[in-house]
């Protein structure tokens, strides 16, 4: 199962992409899917079981972001 | 650095301006992003607008790490200093505030400054640095009243190269409440600098000149712990974010960056920064390098140019700005000569700094300005000393 983490800003997903391959959490950046909106056009797609440390890393580091969404 | 037949016929010395050459490394990945990458950054979610954000991204991270930054964010690209600078003042300064400033302002600084008292905006005192360019922080402590908002303050001369005590000042304007603006264009690169221990609470660069990026480049760095709503965008548009709406971002960068960035002078700009940083010895072995230029070239010109007259001073900290003249030969006409006959480059005038001037007593005539670089070598210095000569004599004959 799959994840995304969605951005205010395309800065804080590239942001997010660097840190989290930096702990080996794999990660993509891809275009935000038809059924979720965000304020960019990127999201970070992360596999479902990671991501409460991602969201552990990005709080760490400050790294804002809007939600994260099951797919 | 590059060899090609007309980088080795001249010998470059307005480094302070913009230096040149540049290493390899910053050429190659201007080329790379035109040629394998070109996209823009933060616009679209295709992969080379993805690598273009990822080179923005290693850009900012890179600026950070030299500046000692821990948010990477706070990093805000513009096209030089001078739009920094701009930016910073005019968004933090409101009607009735009192600013503090320095007789050794680069015009980037004194400009916007001047125009917003002239408007009736802001009131100014602008503190005279000593015979050698050096403030004296107690009268900055002095001039502070309770209705300062800001101290803009030069941190190396770049008509002399002087290096200000920013620490002390900095320290002064946070035991007062008061916001501290650097303008770091000359010393960016070439002074060690770390925005939380310097007490900076904002600080303007260059990233054409220490750097070694392309023109076109620069950034305001905003401290980690600063409140940056305190400051009011300069610009507003497009940021790639929130287009749903036609309010203007509220987090960093996006706040201060409409507009599409300028990605090949930032892909540039980072293999600049990286290689300033991995440089064996690092920033502190860069300014050892220059200092010991300043002095050599101020050393055999002494001894052995007869008319030669130096503003900067010797064995002082600086940041290899060495500023001085020739007499008898205005400077325009000695620059002249030693371009056109000797192929050396180098300034003249009143470097866009005349409160400067003013200071160190040149003003109007102004200087010739040799600013070095890492790349430059004493045999150059001995080659200009050697044309100086030959002009101060030809005068006397």
């Amino acid at each position: 199962m799959k994840a995304v983490i969605l951005f205010h800003s395309t800065n804080h997903a590239i942001w997010a992409e660097n840190e989290l391959k930096s702990h080996k959490i794999v990660c993509k950046i891809i275009s935000v899917p038809r059924h979720l909106s965000s304020d960019c056009g990127y999201c970070l797609q992360i596999n479902a079981e990671d991501k409460e440390e991602a969201i552990n890393l990005l709080n760490t580091n400050n790294i804002e972001f809007e939600k994260v969404e099951i797919l | 650095m590059l060899k090609d037949k007309k980088k080795s016929c001249v010998i470059y010395f307005d480094n302070a301006a913009t230096s040149f050459p540049k290493p390899d490394c910053v050429t190659t990945a201007v080329v790379h992003y035109l040629t394998q990458i070109g996209a823009n950054p933060g616009r679209s979610g295709h992969k080379l607008a993805i690598e273009a954000g990822q080179i923005v991204f290693k850009t900012r991270k890179s600026i950070a790490a030299l500046f000692g930054l821990k948010n990477p964010m706070h990093v805000i690209f513009t096209s030089n200093a001078t739009e920094a600078l701009n930016t910073a003042i005019k968004g933090v300064l409101q009607k009735g505030d009192h600013v503090v400033t320095s007789s050794m302002e680069h015009n980037s600084t004194i400009r916007p400054l001047h125009e917003m008292e002239k408007e009736g905006i802001i009131s100014l005192s602008i503190i005279k640095a000593d015979k050698i360019g050096i403030l004296d922080p107690e009268k900055i402590r002095k001039a502070i009243t309770a209705k300062t908002k800001a101290v803009v303050i030069n941190h190396a001369s770049n008509v002399i190269g002087c290096i200000q005590p920013i620490r002390e000042i900095g320290k002064i304007c946070r035991e007062n409440g008061v916001i501290f603006i650097v303008d770091c264009a000359q010393s960016a690169g070439v002074v060690p600098i770390n925005i939380d221990q310097d007490n900076i609470d904002i600080l303007a660069f260059a990233g054409h000149k220490g750097l070694y990026g392309p023109t076109g480049t620069g950034g305001m760095v905003i401290a980690d712990g600063f409140d940056f709503k305190k400051i009011k965008p300069l610009k507003y548009g497009g940021t790639g974010s929130l287009s749903d709406k036609i309010e203007q971002p509220d987090f960093l960068p996006d706040r201060f960056e409409s507009g599409t960035l300028n990605v090949a002078g930032l892909s540039g700009l980072l293999a600049g920064s990286e290689y300033i940083q991995n440089r064996d010895g690092g920033i502190r072995g860069i300014l050892e390098h220059k200092i010991e230029l300043q002095n050599y070239f101020i050393q055999q010109a002494e001894m052995l140019i007869k008319d030669f007259c130096c503003y900067s001073s010797f064995q002082l900290p600086s940041t290899g700005v060495v500023a001085f003249s020739i007499n008898n030969f205005s400077v325009s006409e000695t620059a002249q000569i030693l371009s056109d006959k000797y192929g050396i480059m180098c300034r003249q005038g009143l470097h866009c700094s005349t409160l400067a001037h003013q200071t160190i007593g040149t003003f109007p005539a102004g200087t010739l300005r040799f600013g070095f670089s890492i790349f430059n070598k004493k045999e150059e210095l001995d080659l200009a000393v050697q044309a100086l000569k030959s002009i101060s004599e030809s005068r006397n004959i």
